[in-house]
């Protein structure tokens, strides 16, 4: 089919474009910005006036909970929410029921996702067999399976040999570590961050160091080895300031933090609200601005959503008996443009935390408007607001801690290889 | 999400009883004087009144504790009501059942109040956000997080002894980090307006951000406790403890132990109390714990008019209905 979306603002941050003019698609891909080929006749036509008109946005981080927990969500329901929110590529880690440490799983995926016809999903396999920090995964069938990074998910890998020989072992395969860090000893069991809301509500506190001993550990050991490694979610102000002191330094890392941690404090656990239990914990707001800076100054180069979607048995129970994570694939895109109201980042750096940065981090041909490209597009009206409803979100999970938020940002079509996959 | 507000209702009066933060003075003030009119009925010869007659309440106890349970156990009694014990340890949750099905089975059975005691911190706010609206529910204690009644308790001892808070130093002893009493006696303490709160203990058993609560931390049980008028004892709740926070029994002792030479730096007539069940030689000195200084009996006999006092006001009674 082909396709012109015109007069919107086309705004590509991996070709430095921001212009007002036309979009061709033939084909599934990008085939002229402003001037179309010769010959083209577009067989449908978008207006996106007053419209921003940018990549298909990347998501590095969004569990799908298929295979293994198809009763908080499954790959159909969490990739048509993501398609509503302009997410057309997804990375899922591979924390499902069986862990993504074998090719058949990989598979399995690969099967349900093409079914489903929306967004992209791009699974990272397992770094340790079974995520259990002892024996390493078979990274190089897992990459030819079509694993774009290999994780440990939240999974802990105490012992630190087993981790610098699985960094070595992914540069054999040369293939990028997304790595979580948290020291498990330190956090000890804990659920909210160490500082004024653990002491009041008396729940277990997970300190700075937790965060931070291990950052500092994987940057001593990516350093050893060399290994190409992406740092997940981070909280901490303390560890941006390591990982920009590392950067410096020479070493070839990336870091990306989630989106809610931008937006949200312990303060807003408020009285045990089991929608903020989150790991890493939210921290200060001192962090909170921290990581801002982060991203502005480019130590952090991308947001991701760290969507986790739940069912409603596994946020109702006493505070530190509940799941950790929120459903927030939904509100990727407006709290990101929130950023840029706040004068934190300029829209073309806003939309290039969501588009090229993940896409070069998870090495995939997405992210860009470049010509050649797959034609995978968001287009949105950054001035149309909405209220989050719980019972209105289109993932599984309702387990949101911005219900009853005002967003300002709205998705109104979603194109996916040159196919308009949703439409508002 | 659940607010502290769920324990008031629309007009400010008890409807739930789950942490001191968020009653007022008046409130608090309005409780003790309550409580009062129910030491005399424990003085009686028939020590009931009928004000919870024909009312069921259940004693859900999610860890073990005997005190506790006794003396909700006994006030429920002579407030007239049934009692329903539940020892959920050995019971239900182990056989997968959640804690909504718990109290679900038991709203079928028409209990109208819960008493909750439960190892882990927010689940007395939990229940009191799930439970049926005729449903009243009391924490006895949730993880590190409350034990309002043990700090109203002890402000009603307080108050027999040191009637102007507003003069007092106060000392809290020990493993603050780990106590749900000692964030409940904080709380309580700030509210009658004490104007020096102080918590005494190793660096690994007071949490870094104790000051946010208004309390000041010491270190050195020397330092802490001169001049105080109430020496608070906590106990060293061995069965909480890591192996990390602590080197010895004995070192405990050595440092933060009371004994009479210790207690020598507080004021001539400084009281001393302890939650109970005392670890004797560990916490504080025998000699202590029995001398007149002490008002550690006197905390278990005022706790059961205090849970009577919260029990009649979370169904609905008021001050002066004790008949």
């Amino acid at each position: 089919m082909r396709l012109k979306i015109k007069n919107g603002r086309i705004i590509d941050p991996e070709n430095n474009i921001d212009q007002t003019g036309n979009l061709f698609i033939e084909e599934g891909r990008i085939v002229g910005i402003n001037k179309a080929p010769k010959g083209f006749k577009a067989e449908q036509e978008i207006d996106a006036s007053d419209q921003i008109v940018c990549p298909g946005l990347v998501d590095l981080c969004a569990r799908l909970r298929e295979p293994g927990q198809e009763y908080k969500a499954t790959i159909a329901t969490e990739t048509a929410a993501a398609i509503a929110s302009g997410v057309t590529s997804i990375c899922c880690p591979p924390d499902t029921i069986p862990v993504i440490d074998s090719p058949a799983v990989v598979e399995l995926i690969f099967q349900h996702s093409s079914n489903s016809r929306l967004s992209r999903v791009f699974p990272l396999g397992a770094l340790t067999f079974g995520l259990q920090g002892k024996t390493l995964a078979e990274m190089d069938a897992l990459k030819t399976a079509g694993c774009v990074g290999v994780s440990n998910a939240y999974a802990p890998i105490d012992d630190a040999e087993v981790l610098r020989r699985a960094l070595e072992y992914a540069v054999t395969c040369e293939i990028t570590v997304h790595l979580y860090c948290e020291d498990s000893s330190l956090r000890n069991n804990g659920v909210v961050h160490e500082g004024p809301i653990s002491t009041r509500l008396g729940l277990p506190p997970i300190p700075e160091t937790a965060e931070t001993v291990a950052v500092s550990r994987a940057l001593l050991l990516v350093e050893q080895t060399g290994a190409r490694v992406h740092f997940c979610r981070i909280s901490t102000v303390r560890s941006i300031e390591l990982l920009a002191d590392a950067k410096l330094r020479g070493l070839d890392i990336t870091a990306d933090v989630g989106i809610a941690y931008l937006h949200l404090t312990e303060l807003d656990i408020g009285t045990f609200n089991t929608d903020c239990f989150v790991l890493p914990p939210f921290r200060s707001q001192r962090d909170k601005e921290g990581l801002r800076a982060g991203l502005a100054s480019g130590t952090i180069s991308s947001i991701c959503s760290d969507h986790q979607p739940h069912d409603a048995d596994a946020k109702s129970a006493p505070f530190s008996m509940t799941e950790p994570g929120a459903s927030t694939i939904e509100m990727l895109l407006p709290l990101t443009l929130q950023l840029v109201r706040d004068k934190t980042l300029t829209l073309q750096q806003a939309i290039a935390a969501l588009t090229s940065a993940p896409a070069r981090i998870a090495g995939i041909n997405a992210g860009s408007l470049s010509i050649g490209s797959p034609a995978d597009v968001c287009i949105f009206d950054p001035e149309a607001s909405w209220t989050v409803e719980r019972d209105s979100l289109l993932s599984a999970g309702k387990n949101t801690p911005f219900a009853s938020w005002e967003m300002i940002g709205k998705v109104t079509q979603t194109i996916l290889g040159g196919n308009i996959v949703y439409k508002n | 999400m659940t607010g502290n507000n769920i324990q008031l209702d629309t007009k400010g009066r008890l409807k739930h009883f789950l942490t001191i933060e968020g009653i007022d003075r008046s409130l608090f003030i309005e409780i003790l004087d309550y409580a009062e009119s129910f030491a005399a009925v424990g003085e009686r010869a028939v020590k009931k009144v009928p004000l919870l007659r024909g009312k069921t309440i259940a004693n859900l106890f999610f860890e073990p504790s005997t005190r506790t349970r006794t003396t909700f156990e006994l006030a429920a009694k002579r407030l007239s009501a049934d009692v329903l014990n539940l020892n959920i340890l050995s019971s239900a949750t182990k056989k997968g059942e959640t804690l909504l099905d718990t109290l679900q089975t038991l709203e079928a059975m028409h209990c109208d109040m819960f008493i909750i005691r439960h190892p882990n911190s927010g689940a007395a706010h939990f229940i009191a956000s799930k439970v049926a609206p005729h449903i009243r529910v009391i924490n006895g204690g949730d993880g590190r997080h409350a034990h309002p009644t043990q700090a109203l308790l002890d402000m009603f001892t307080i108050r027999k002894h040191k009637p102007d808070f507003t003069t007092l130093k106060v000392a809290i002893i020990g493993d603050v980090s780990h106590s749900r009493v000692a964030r409940s006696e904080i709380h309580a303490l700030s509210v009658l307006g004490v104007p020096e709160i102080r918590v005494i203990g190793p660096r690994t058993l007071i949490p870094n951000d104790i000051e946010s609560l208004g309390a000041h931390p010491y270190y050195d049980m020397n330092d802490g406790l001169k001049d105080v008028d109430v020496v608070m004892m906590l106990r060293l709740q061995r069965e909480r403890m890591r192996s990390a926070l602590l080197p010895s029994e004995y070192e405990y002792f050595k440092r933060y132990g009371l004994n009479e030479e210790k207690l020598a730096l507080a004021k001539p007539d400084a009281i001393v109390m302890h939650p109970g069940p005392i670890n004797r030689g560990i916490e504080i000195d025998s000699k202590i714990a029995d001398s007149e200084r002490s008002v550690i009996l006197q905390q278990v006999s005022h706790g059961i008019a205090v849970r009577m006092a919260v029990m009649a006001m979370t169904m609905g009674n008021r001050s002066g209905e004790t008949q």
